[in-house]
């Protein structure tokens, strides 16, 4: 292949892999896996890249971070430099270097990855970040105010990505958010264990001092609908996320202790229920907890059952280990922790005690056929495998729809069939005059960087519209 | 933070609050809620918005001691704050024609009870009201009841006040005597409701019971309110509270309500101790 033409004299073939709490210990408590590299070994991994000319791997990020520039300053351990750079196109860089599916975005396009393993970029980046957070990250100096008003309905990546990008051209952002505590999903959803709540906190009091407002406990709605926040504002930002949990349409699924992930989630980070009872809020710790569905959430949510005690933690999918639809690095951690994985195979119904609590689920078991129309094999039912697994807790983790406040009250928003609100993608114009939307309410449940990009494409058009600046000026000036 | 303008107790065992919050003043509906945590490491407490004032920018709540989280909030003293408080929650109750209306409230429910009736009359209807406690004591709002309602009948399990018996007994012998009935609104511990429901079910009465199942968002992110309504799972917090009595599946409801037993027992316990003068640090740990 011509891009092995040099083959450097240092090249070093498998990525150095981040150095982590052992398993048998992690299970027994909700601090983060990784360590994270230090410097040496991040100066290590830096030097496996090859700065390729055309670095493909940027065509594999969303919000085209400039890695392989990045990655050069980081050979030259100039660590503070490499984070300004990334921040120029990601704004959370120390969240997505942690959550990010790189093996299908950045470096499933780096070209080591051709022959042997990519440049470990997620763990690059990652370090960077966590770098400046600790070395005094200075605030950038901020434009005139341009009297200009943008009000963000929704404090979570999409949200907070283009409150800040509008915040650093001079306008004033006010943040609207329900729950008491800003972050979206990175706060109440994705467990600490995999994204400490302390990074998430020195983000948004980045924004605060950049001068973001975020109130809380403040539901875009019911307070105020999208049209009284126009009334106020230059322009709408709805980034209100895919908060909706999907349930299965099988008996017993209203018994006690069936969780949608969200609520299992929710109790156990946003509301520390693992501290209960110093924290109020409980949670049910069963000694043996059933997962249904395979993605992320799933996988977050048996890590939890397991450090919440659990002897079995129990992932249930209906497809094989292939067609996991969760970050490869989840699955390895998931497998590292004793997590049961019984694939090809599918609830049918839950069955509850005399009390209706849950004690059982029966399940049937699957083969795999011919492919379908998503080119997946598909999963066939075999008949008469019905089989029981005993449990106390069952978590459904098989997705959410979009959050329906903003649709059911801003009467004159275009929706798609899904109930996603319909969105330019290149501007993330809605069909409401100076009404824009962005993230998981746009496009359904998908990533993180995905709605920081959203947040970010919204924001530069926003920009264009309230300050009046036409297309050729854009394009000029760009 | 939301301070607290003022409290009192209204019976030994409910504790009444006045709440600056401006945001759910100027918005609210008979019939909605609020969520109130009383600081960081709070439960979400749901809490049907009892008076408002959208001018002054005030709610009321009226809450029950039951468990460690509303103990700990009745601990809070006038002029401390709340740390959140979200609303108004919920559907408000649908009260245009609804016609002749009995409003029923059992226990905390009359807090409940109250601003509904209220809302009903105001809407025109010809409205009565049942409000049932298990003794005198326990009775709280009946002069304030008294002055809108077209009728109040009082009712407490020991006689101590009004008639001797359940809400039930009396919505019966309403419905018996031949009386106009056209809605019936019921709210209160939901055993009671399911009774409610029992009763005017031969007769083919609409009846609408306000749920108060365990909630933890209270937008629709969770599920954890989820009942089920005529076969169809709805979320009480979006969905509801208020919904047709005759569909609710009674039984479900009762039993995830009862969820967490054993926690609240546990939680109650860890609030008892850490009250009476306990030796913890700021983390809540023994020393
Ligand atoms: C458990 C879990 C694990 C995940 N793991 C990963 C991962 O490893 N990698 C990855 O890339 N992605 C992951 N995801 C997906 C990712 O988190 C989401 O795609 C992303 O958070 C979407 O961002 P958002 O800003 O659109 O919405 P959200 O993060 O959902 O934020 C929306 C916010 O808006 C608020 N809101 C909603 N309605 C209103 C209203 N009416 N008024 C005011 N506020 C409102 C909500 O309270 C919420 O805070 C995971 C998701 C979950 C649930
Ligand atoms: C929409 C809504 C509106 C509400 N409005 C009011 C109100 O105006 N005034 C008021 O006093 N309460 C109201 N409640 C109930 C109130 O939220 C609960 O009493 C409270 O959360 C109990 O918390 P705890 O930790 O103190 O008690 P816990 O320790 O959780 O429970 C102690 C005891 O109370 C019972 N209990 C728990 N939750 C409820 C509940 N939701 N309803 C009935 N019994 C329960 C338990 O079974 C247990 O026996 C409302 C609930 C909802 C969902
Ligand atoms: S933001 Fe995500 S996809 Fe982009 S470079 Fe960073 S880790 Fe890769
Ligand atoms: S493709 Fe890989 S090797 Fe090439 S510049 Fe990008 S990270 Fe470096
Ligand atoms: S309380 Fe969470 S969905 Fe109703």
């Amino acid at each position: 292949m011509s891009s092995q033409r040099k083959p450097r004299p240092q090249l070093i073939r498998t990525k150095l892999s981040m150095p982590c709490q052992e398993p048998a210990d992690r299970v027994q408590n909700f601090d983060e896996v990784p360590y994270g590299y230090n410097e040496a070994e991040a100066v290590f991994e830096a030097q496996r890249c090859l700065t390729c000319k055309n670095q493909p791997c940027v065509s594999g990020c969303p919000v085209e971070v400039p890695i392989r520039d990045f990655i050069t300053l980081v050979k030259e351990k100039k660590f503070l430099e490499a984070a300004a750079l990334i921040k120029t196109k990601n704004s959370l860089p120390a969240v997505t270097g942690r959550v990010c599916p790189q093996e299908s975005q950045c470096e499933a396009k780096c070209v080591m990855g051709r022959r042997h393993q990519p440049v470990a970029i997620g763990n690059l980046e990652r370090f960077v970040a966590d770098y400046a957070r600790n070395h005094d990250e200075k605030v950038p100096e901020l434009p005139d105010p341009t009297g200009k008003t943008v009000a963000i309905v929704g404090a979570g990546p999409a949200g907070l990505t283009c409150a800040g990008d509008l915040a650093l051209m001079g306008h004033k952002v006010i943040i609207y958010e329900a729950l008491h505590a800003p972050g979206g999903v990175l706060i109440y959803g994705i467990p600490e264990f995999r994204l400490p709540k302390g990074i998430v906190k020195y983000e948004i009091d980045f924004l605060k001092k950049i001068g973001v407002e975020i109130k809380l406990n403040y539901i875009v709605g019911s307070n105020k609908t999208v049209d009284e926040l126009l009334d106020e504002f230059d322009a709408v930002f709805v980034g209100s996320g895919a908060g909706a949990p999907r349930f299965l349409n099988i008996p017993g699924i209203n018994l006690v202790n069936v969780y949608s992930a969200n609520e299992y989630l929710t109790r156990v980070n946003l509301l520390k229920g693992y501290k209960f009872p110093e924290y109020k809020t409980p949670v049910k710790r069963g000694k043996t907890v059933m997962i249904i569905g395979a993605g992320n959430v799933a996988m977050d949510s048996a890590r939890t059952a397991k450090r919440l005690g659990a002897e079995h933690s129990i992932i249930v999918y209906r497809r094989s280990k292939k067609e996991c639809p969760a970050r490869q690095e989840e699955i390895h951690h998931a497998d590292e922790e004793d997590i049961e994985f019984r694939f090809l195979t599918n609830p049918v119904r839950v069955i509850g005690d005399e009390l209706g609590r849950v004690k059982a689920v029966e399940c049937l078991q699957y083969e795999l056929g011919e492919p379908d129309e998503t080119g997946r094999a598909k999963p066939i039912p075999i008949p008469g495998s019905e089989h029981l697994v005993e449990c106390e807790v069952v978590v459904i983790a098989v997705g959410n729809d979009p959050n329906p406040t903003i649709p059911r009250t801003t009467p004159d928003l275009e929706l798609s069939r899904w109930g996603t609100i319909v969105t330019d993608r290149s501007t993330g114009k809605t069909s409401k005059e100076r009404v824009y939307a962005g993230g998981d309410i746009a496009t359904g449940a998908a990533t993180v960087i995905a709605a920081m990009g959203a947040g970010k494409v919204a924001a530069k058009d926003i920009h264009k519209q309230i300050m009046g600046i036409k297309d050729e000026e854009a394009a000029e000036s760009l | 933070m939301f301070t607290l303008i003022d409290r009192k107790d209204v019976t030994p065992e409910s504790v009444w609050f006045k709440i600056d919050a401006p945001d759910v003043a100027r918005v609210c509906k008979a019939g909605q809620f609020v969520i109130i945590r009383s600081n960081d490491k709070g439960e979400r407490i749901p809490l049907t918005i009892a008076d408002w004032d959208g001018n002054e920018g005030w709610i009321t709540v009226i809450f029950q001691k039951v468990g460690a989280s509303t103990y700990e909030l009745s601990d809070l003293q006038k002029g401390e704050s709340l740390r959140d408080c979200v609303g108004p929650l919920g559907i408000p109750t649908h009260v245009e024609n609804a016609g002749n209306t009995i409003v029923i409230g059992g226990g905390l429910g009359i807090a409940i009870a109250t601003p509904v009736a209220r809302a009903y009359k105001q809407a025109g209807n010809h409205t009565e009201v049942i409000v049932g406690a298990r003794k005198k004591e326990l009775l709280f709002n009946v002069e304030e009841i008294r002055d809108f309602a077209d009728e109040l009948f009082i009712c407490t399990d020991d006689g101590s006040e009004g008639r001797q018996g359940f809400v039930t007994d009396q919505l019966l012998e309403m419905i018996e005597s031949g009386q106009q009935i056209d809605t019936v609104f019921c709210v209160g511990p939901p055993i009671m409701m399911k009774f409610v429901a029992k009763v005017t079910e031969p007769f083919n009465l609409k009846t609408i019971a306000s749920l108060n199942t365990i909630m933890l968002d209270g937008t629709g992110m969770c599920g954890a309110c989820r009942v089920t309504v005529g076969g169809e799972t709805k979320f009480a917090c979006v969905d509801g509270p208020d919904f047709d009595a005759h569909l609710v599946e009674w039984e479900e409801t009762l039993s995830r309500l009862s969820s967490y037993k054993e926690e609240e027992k546990e939680a109650m316990e860890h609030y008892q101790k850490h009250r009476e003068g306990c030796q913890c640090d700021e983390k809540g740990e023994k020393k």
